[in-house]
Order: C-alpha cells, then structure tokens, then sequence
C-alpha cells in the first residue's frame, strides 16, 4: 500500500491530549489493527479495548475522525481516504485513560430501565410458544442484536445535554422485553423508562439508527416504548 | 417530577400540538381570505364582534398554545441552561398564565 498513516491517538484521561503516530498502511486494515499495530511496536503503555476482532463483543468502539464505531469492522480506506486518522475515546462516557472509556454508566443505565428478563414461569412448566410471525415477535428481532457497544451512545446529543437520560442502548433493550409476551415486569419496566430521563427526552435526532453498527433502530423502539406508556397511563396503569 | 407526571405533561403536549396543527391551518385560511378579500379592519371587527365560533376557536387556540409552548420550552431549559427542578416548573407555570392571560386578552378584545 504504501505511504504510512498519519495517526493522532489520545492519551490520558479527560485532560490528556492527541499524540501522532506514523504507522504503516496495509491492505484491508481496519483502526484496529492500527490501534493494535501502536501498542505493539510503538507505544507499549497505550491502553485500549477489544476482545473478538469479528463485531460480536461489542468491546472497541471508538471515536474514529469524530465518529463513533466499531473498530474491529471499521476499514481505515472506509474512514481516512486521505490517511488521517484520529482515534479517541467514547464520547459521553468518562475516559479512564486513553482509549478506554467508563462504561459503568451505560450499563447502570440497563439496570435501571430494567433491561433484566423477568420470567413468569418455572422451569417444571412448559416452553412459552412464541408465534414467530406476531408482530411482538418481530419487532423483538428488529432489535435484539445489540451488542452493547456503546457507539448509540456515545453519539446521542441528548445523552450530552441530559446526562441523566438512559439513553438509546438502555431503551432499545426495555422495548424488546415491553415486547416479550414471556415477561413479568411490563408496568413496573413502563414505569422506569417514562419521563424525563426515559424515552420522552429522546428527540428523534436518529444518530444513535444513524450510527448503530448492528443496523438497529433504537429509535423505533423509543418510539414504540412513547406508545407503548401512553397507553399505559391513558388506562390509568402507570 | 414522577414518570407519571412526566409522561401526562407529554401527553398534553402532543394533543395540544394536534389541535394546533388544525388552528394554524383555519387561522392562515381565515388570514388568507381576509386579505385576499380587502377586508378593512372595521369590516373583520364588525364580523368577529359578538361571534361566539370566532370567540371558540380563537380561545381553543391561545389556551393549546398556552399549554404546549412552556411544557417545549421545559426541555429546552434542562438541556440548553441545566435550569431543573422545582424553580423551572414555577417559571413555566408563570409563563403558560402570562401567555393565557395575554392571549385571551386579545381574543376578549377582538371578540367584543
């Protein structure tokens, strides 16, 4: 390939600042690779994050020329035509140094919108017989891949305007379980993810559907989850 | 502000946004005509002067717009100021009863 990457990767914590690195480039390589490719020959005290390479874990994303993606499937010819690259840490989300960022509050925020399966049977019962053409059943599968990635996240204004807000991941996993006709906690899971720090604070921006790797629509689900509690407090449930 | 508050407040913002859909809709068709027709003032006041449906409508109007603007304006406090909490809410309220109160004023004034 040629002609080496022009690479500014950030060190520190909040208050650290972009160190360049030259690396070289290659066929097909993806930012991490070039991630990777720095702490090995360059900079051995780099701290970053990843564990699957393939799109499956969920572990490395980062902000990549002020976008946040998933590393590990994000080619360099995709994102830096012209050889440049910027790579830091998650937005939204306390830097814990260099790459890496806090996702503690993310998935706090999971618990918090009750993003925990609640079954209403035991394992003596029968298996729930799950009609996969209802229309529950697909809008689950329309949104069950996340991977946890924090990329919708990390791109949401509203998360940075409202930092108390749970945010499109948290959200998009209450709506697949509001829509699991297997689970016990509808109203008290309708409950936590009303209001203003639940699925009325979201805009409808759509970065998080704009950005998510995976393709999903956390915001058709922050929508289905605005009806869905509608609903509830018009039927005097909430 | 609990999430059943929240989510009524919501709620009353979006109907109200549907009802204004429609008066903004009647108000330039009814701006539209006055104009297009070379309506004097006199002749709109002698019109609207006693009009009970005007009065209707128009009230309908100012009392959606007095009760979506301040739940928008809500949101746009929290997130552009940080202004939060109780101190917010009482401002707002104030401002939904000005916006009622001038409003109607006019309306009251045109109608008669």
């Amino acid at each position: 390939m040629g002609a080496n990457l022009q690479v500014r990767v950030w060190r520190g914590g909040a208050d650290g600042a972009f160190q360049p690195f030259d690396v070289p480039r290659q066929a097909s390589q993806t930012v991490l690779d070039v991630v990777t490719h720095i702490q090995r020959a360059l900079e051995p005290s780099l701290a970053y994050r990843f564990a699957c390479r393939v799109g499956m874990c969920g572990s490395c994303a980062m902000t990549v020329n002020g976008v946040a993606r998933w590393t590990c499937r994000t080619h360099v010819n995709k994102v830096a035509p012209d050889g440049r690259l910027e790579i830091g840490p998650l937005r939204n989300l306390p830097v814990i140094r260099d790459l890496v960022a806090d996702m503690s509050e993310f998935f706090d925020k999971w618990a918090a919108a009750r993003g925990s399966f609640v079954p209403t049977r035991t394992r003596r019962e029968e298996f729930a017989l799950v009609a996969p053409d209802s229309v529950a059943r697909q809008q689950v599968d329309a949104a069950i891949e996340c991977i946890g990635c924090g990329v919708c996240y990390s791109s949401c204004d509203v998360v940075t305007w409202n930092p108390a807000y749970l945010g499109p991941a948290a959200l998009n996993r209450a709506w697949t379980l509001v829509q699991d006709v297997r689970d016990g906690a509808r109203a008290e899971r309708l409950a936590a993810v009303a209001g203003d720090a639940g699925c009325h604070a979201c805009h409808t921006h759509m970065s998080c559907t704009e950005r998510c790797p995976k393709q999903l629509s956390p915001t058709a689900g922050i929508a289905g989850l605005k009806r869905a509690v509608a609903k509830a407090a018009l039927r005097g449930e909430l | 502000m609990t999430a059943r508050a929240d989510t009524r407040l919501w709620l009353a913002q979006r109907a109200s946004a549907a009802l204004l859909g429609i008066c903004v809709l009647v108000h330039l068709a009814t701006m539209i005509y006055a104009v297009r027709s070379g309506l004097s003032a006199t002749a709109i006041l002698s019109r609207t002067h006693g009009n009970l449906a005007w009065l209707a409508f128009y009230s309908t109007f100012v009392l959606a717009v007095s009760v979506h603007v301040p739940i928008g304006l809500r949101s746009v406090l929290a997130e552009w100021l940080g202004w939060r909490g109780r101190s917010r809410d009482a401002a707002l309220i104030g401002f939904a009863a000005l916006l009622a109160l001038l409003g109607m004023r006019a309306v009251l004034g045109v109608f008669g």
